[in-house]
């Protein structure tokens, strides 16, 4: 379990976390989900304690994460930047984090064969592909037997059996009762993993819900109808449900009816139909759209403040 | 693969342990020893305090026929002896920057950190082994440079004995004084954060500053010149009178410079994020 409370972090005069306020509860995964630069990385390490909130807090079990008398016990991370020394094999990397615990090294050689690095254990970490990194990286996360599972960017430069590996390894470890907290820029990769969402844009919340409710809430159905009478099909079918839009002449993207329902309807009146297109909003752009909104209304605030302070001189 | 096969690939561990100082120390040395730049830079520590001191001596043995009396009369066999460790204390000094700087520099900290959140044990550990390690290894490298400079100087019958008063204190503080070396350069390292800056931090206080202090007045460079870290430290090797702090109080307030950069360092790593 993890709870931010109200939790900003500024950089000088940059906020990369922004009152945000969450919890991340045991038994499922929650995908945290944000474009690059949201401040997925920063809360995460505020949530370890690398840095420090300049206000709000946040909590691991109940504590702060340095006050956990066995640490790795409870969070296993896995951190976006990469956290290894280059010139050190991966067997020592992972034996000197094991060591800070009282971890036996019997542990240290059963994650080694878990991520699939034995060929590669005794060579030094400075030389390993994003996509072994990324596999030492798990091991470490996973040597203390973590409560806490929280990942940066887990798949990044995984093959796509590597993908489905790591899949998988996170819905077992969720169904074990653990709580699973990972981070990604891309929805089609949470929509595949996740149950629950927690989105921000701009170290903003900007939803916090189970991916049924978002997957239901943002995909839309909308349907392109090209018609010489497109302005008369517009008047038929429109009623306070459907949105009708009109792209040029000619050219109408009608929402909130199904492509038969307008076939039905333009049919009935004779009109002559050119093209009937189903075009399905995917996830993606579901998000794309919803992180956009909170990028422009940022960048325009400042534009809508300048003019009222160049009046005051004149 | 379906989850049930990973499930059973993960063990869940069958006991918790917890982070202690001890634990942390054997860690430390786990990092210490495992890599490359460590054991070269080690070795070239005790390779040079063998091998110049060697070296020199061997030069005064030849040219002792042709050497005015005043030089003869200025020679001290011990001098020799310590030309290895001027140069080890180098190799000793980069090394211990780098044992802070590298974990930042390559992002190992995070990962350093995260495993003991207290940050300090980390420190301490660091500085423990480091220091353990390079005594370890400097005392015997002394005295062996020791029989090997002054077997090569009874060729002219100008060796001293190891019974001979001080000597004994100064071969031996010789391997104390690069300990503390060591600890003074780990401290700036963890001060500064970045292996550059470290280094010239070091070599800054400690062979920069001690000839910007001719600029001062003779009487005030002289007053203040032997409390400098570099006097300070190299006064436990000195076996003839000059304007130097007596041995154990030299080698007692080199340790206090080493011991206050740790101190600030422990302060600012509590503070700053990482």
């Amino acid at each position: 379990m993890i709870e931010a409370d109200g939790l900003t972090k500024r950089y000088g005069e940059t906020t990369a976390v922004n009152d945000l306020s969450f919890s991340v509860r045991p038994g499922i995964v929650t995908g945290f989900l944000g474009p690059n630069g949201s401040g997925k990385s920063t809360t995460m390490r505020l949530v370890l304690g690398l840095d420090a909130p300049t206000s709000g807090d946040v909590t691991v079990a109940g504590k702060h994460y340095a006050e956990h008398p066995a640490p790795l016990h409870e969070v296993g991370a896995l951190l976006e930047a990469r956290s290894v020394h280059t010139g050190r094999s991966a067997y020592n990397h992972l034996l000197s984090l094991a060591q800070t615990h009282g971890i036996p090294k019997r542990r240290v050689s059963d994650l080694i064969e878990l991520v699939g690095l034995e060929a590669v254990a005794k060579k030094r970490a400075g030389q390993f592909s994003l996509g072994m990194g990324q596999r030492l990286g798990i091991a470490a996360a996973l040597l203390g037997d973590p409560e806490v599972v929280m990942l940066d960017e887990p798949v990044n430069g995984l093959d796509p059996e590597g993908i489905r590996w790591i899949r998988d390894l996170l819905k077992s470890l969720a169904a074990e009762g653990r709580t699973v907290f990972l981070s990604s820029h891309l929805m089609s990769e949470m929509a595949m993993t996740a149950d629950h969402l927690i989105v921000i844009g701009r170290g903003r919340l900007i939803a916090d819900e189970s991916v049924r409710d978002f997957v239901r809430r943002h995909s839309r159905n909308i349907v392109r109808v090209r018609s010489p009478q497109a302005v008369e099909l517009a008047e038929v079918v429109s009623s306070p449900d459907v949105v009708v839009d009109s792209i040029e002449p000619g050219l109408l993207e009608i929402e909130g009816l199904t492509a038969e329902q307008i076939g039905e309807a333009a049919a009935a009146r004779g009109y002559v139909l050119h093209e009937l297109t189903l075009q399905q909003v995917t996830l993606e752009d579901a998000f794309i759209d919803i992180t956009q909104d909170e990028l422009e209304f940022k960048t325009h605030r400042p534009f809508g403040a300048q003019p009222e302070q160049e009046e005051v001189p004149t | 693969m379906t989850s049930a096969t990973i499930v059973s690939l993960l063990p869940r561990l069958p006991r918790t342990g917890r982070v202690t100082q001890a634990h942390v120390l054997r860690s430390e040395w786990t990092k210490l020893r495992s890599v490359r730049s460590t054991r070269w830079s080690l070795v070239v520590a005790f390779a040079v305090t063998l091998g110049v001191g060697a070296i020199a001596s061997a030069v005064v043995v030849n040219r002792w026929p042709h050497m005015q009396a005043h030089d003869r009369r200025d020679f001290h066999p011990l001098e020799v002896n310590f030309a290895g460790v001027q140069l080890a204390q180098l190799a000793i000094g980069v090394l211990g920057v780098l044992v802070m700087t590298a974990e930042y520099s390559t992002g190992m900290i995070r990962a350093s950190f995260t495993a003991v959140p207290k940050r300090l044990p980390v420190l301490w550990g660091k500085a423990v082994v480091y220091a353990a390690t390079t005594l370890a290894l400097m005392v015997p490298a002394v005295l062996l440079s020791f029989v090997i400079v002054q077997s090569i100087l009874s060729r002219r019958h100008i060796e001293v004995a190891f019974g001979a008063p001080h000597v004994a204190r100064a071969v031996l503080g010789a391997a104390l004084y690069l300990t503390v070396v060591g600890l003074f350069a780990l401290g700036l390292g963890a001060i500064v954060r970045n292996t550059a800056g470290g280094i010239a931090a070091f070599a800054g206080v400690m062979f920069v500053l001690p000839p910007l202090m001719n600029v001062l007045p003779t009487s005030w460079n002289d007053a203040a010149s032997p409390y400098l870290p570099l006097a300070a430290g190299e006064a436990i090797m000195a076996t003839t009178p000059g304007n130097h702090l007596a041995p154990w109080l030299g080698l007692l307030l080199f340790s206090g410079y080493a011991a206050a950069a740790i101190g600030v360092a422990a302060v600012l790593l509590n503070r700053r994020d990482v």
